[in-house]
């Protein structure tokens, strides 16, 4: 199985899942191998993955938890679930 | 522990919604794209969820049923508020265009350190709240998240083909806007934040 490099992008996503079998698997680490320019979009691809995942890119607003613990206090003292 | 919350003790349920807290915000603001009203959404819909704890089936992830009320209450909000668009769900005018990426001739980590700058951090909050809704849904729980495949799709009520279609279309969304602003180079943020203060890690 040859590929091109669209072939490649459009399975760039699967490839990082981990999900795609391993025929494939191997044509598209044979295109890597060859096209820097296809390797470039991988890497930087996964490089922001890792970037959005870390916990310093999303925090939550300082007391969302507390302020959503009291509101629940309030509504837990006054009612059983279901009520 | 939902049994027992039901039986009366009825304080656990703070401890069984607190794993999930992160998400469910999230989950609000990944269709809010503001968070006073994420997180405004996220406390009606953890009440709801109190409320409605006797129709839960075990047969469903307690953490996916949450955030489904989250999810209909973010909506809901939309819709009342007439915020939302009505965007194309599948297709787009040149199919291609979304499978497009930037096409860079080499890429040079980016280390996690460099998001102790304020700017690197906006700059991929700005890239995600840019994407198409149906896009921003799966790449926030799949990929901020971190829910499995089967898990945002259980949430978003879709098909995990339509995760995995819409996720491809996302990342690469993704990589087209931020890899030029953060590659090595000329202009890029290497070249920018090389002459920051403190930017030692480059």
């Amino acid at each position: 199985m040859v590929l091109n490099c669209k072939h490649v992008w459009r399975e760039i996503s699967n490839y990082i899942e981990g999900t795609v079998d391993p025929g494939m698997r191997e044509a598209i680490e044979t295109h890597l191998a060859h096209c820097r320019h296809c390797a470039a979009v991988l890497d930087s691809t996964r490089n922001i993955l890792v970037l959005v995942a870390d916990d310093r890119t999303f925090e939550l607003p300082i007391g969302f938890s507390d302020r959503l613990h009291t509101k629940l206090s309030e509504v837990i003292s006054a009612i059983p679930p279901g009520g | 522990m939902i049994v027992r919350i039901l039986s009366g003790e009825r304080e656990l349920f703070h401890v069984l919604i607190r794993p999930y807290e992160k998400t469910l915000f999230f989950v609000a603001f990944s269709l809010l794209r503001n968070a006073e009203d994420a997180e405004d959404a996220v406390q009606e819909a953890v009440m709801k969820a109190y409320k409605a704890l006797p129709r839960f089936r075990s047969e469903s992830k307690f953490s996916t049923w949450l955030a489904s009320i989250v999810l209909n209450e973010a909506r809901g909000r939309l819709r009342h508020d007439r915020i939302v668009t009505f965007e194309s769900v599948d297709a787009s005018p040149d199919p291609d265009e979304d499978f497009a990426p930037a096409v860079i001739a080499d890429w040079r980590e980016v280390p996690s350190q460099s998001l102790e700058r304020k700017e690197v951090r906006e700059m991929i909050q700005q890239a995600i709240a840019a994407l198409p809704a149906i896009y921003r849904e799966v790449f926030i729980l799949r990929d901020v998240q971190d829910l499995s495949i089967s898990e945002t799709a259980a949430t978003l009520g879709i098909a995990d083909g339509l995760v995995k279609v819409r996720l491809l279309r996302a990342r690469l969304m993704m990589q087209k806007c931020l890899a030029p602003k953060l590659q090595t180079g000329r202009g890029g943020m290497f070249g920018f934040l090389r002459k920051g203060v403190g930017a030692s890690w480059f």
